[in-house]
């Protein structure tokens, strides 16, 4: 169940146009993720609803077929 | 969502200052995530009730819904919803995790 590092930042890239994006695969096996997300639409947002939009952008993939993926987000000025 | 879960849920993250849903229990995590929110309490010397998700699909399912999150683990405070391991890393790091603590009168050894 591993998933394509690029198909991460697409899916990121769709649904939050003006991320900007760091993702590291941790272990090199396609499971174990680090990103840190940067855009205005986290402003004024709340940690819980930022790491939410992102998990939406992941549409379901998100505790499926995407295991592991530590998430940072900050707000873009 | 089945109604018992919602409802056993409700009761423990009322009845408890601190629930952790998790992968494995504190004394063998099966997840790093979990692991890490659990080191934390621990260093923290914080009480919390635990609850391992994999010995009870309903639950895993049924929080998932509950919290609008799709992942585990999730630490509740006094029935508040903080995050997931990455949430809470930030809050405990910035030193907000100890303040809350502190707020809701919930003894926790400071460093």
């Amino acid at each position: 169940m591993a998933i394509n590092l690029n198909e991460i930042e697409d899916l990121v890239k769709q649904a939050i146009p003006d991320a900007v994006i760091d993702i590291q695969d941790l272990a090199g096996d396609g499971n174990h993720y680090s990103a840190t997300i940067i855009s205005s639409l986290f402003k004024g947002k709340s940690r819980i609803e930022q790491h939410k939009i992102v998990y939406n952008a992941l549409k379901g993939k998100m505790g499926n077929e995407l295991h592991a993926l530590a998430i940072k987000t900050k707000e873009k000025d | 969502m089945n109604q018992n879960i919602n409802n056993f849920i409700k009761n423990e993250i009322g009845n408890n200052n601190i629930c952790l849903f998790m992968k494995g229990t504190p004394d063998a995590p099966q997840c790093g995530f979990s692991m890490a929110i659990c080191n934390m309490l621990k260093i923290l010397e914080v009480n919390f009730k635990s609850f391992n998700v994999l010995e009870n699909e309903e639950l895993r399912q049924g929080i998932k819904e509950f919290s609008d999150w799709p992942t585990i683990p999730q630490l509740y405070l006094k029935g508040e919803f903080l995050g997931g391991c990455d949430i809470v890393k930030e809050m405990y790091e910035s030193g907000e995790l100890q303040k809350k603590l502190s707020e809701n009168s919930i003894n926790y050894i400071k460093k």
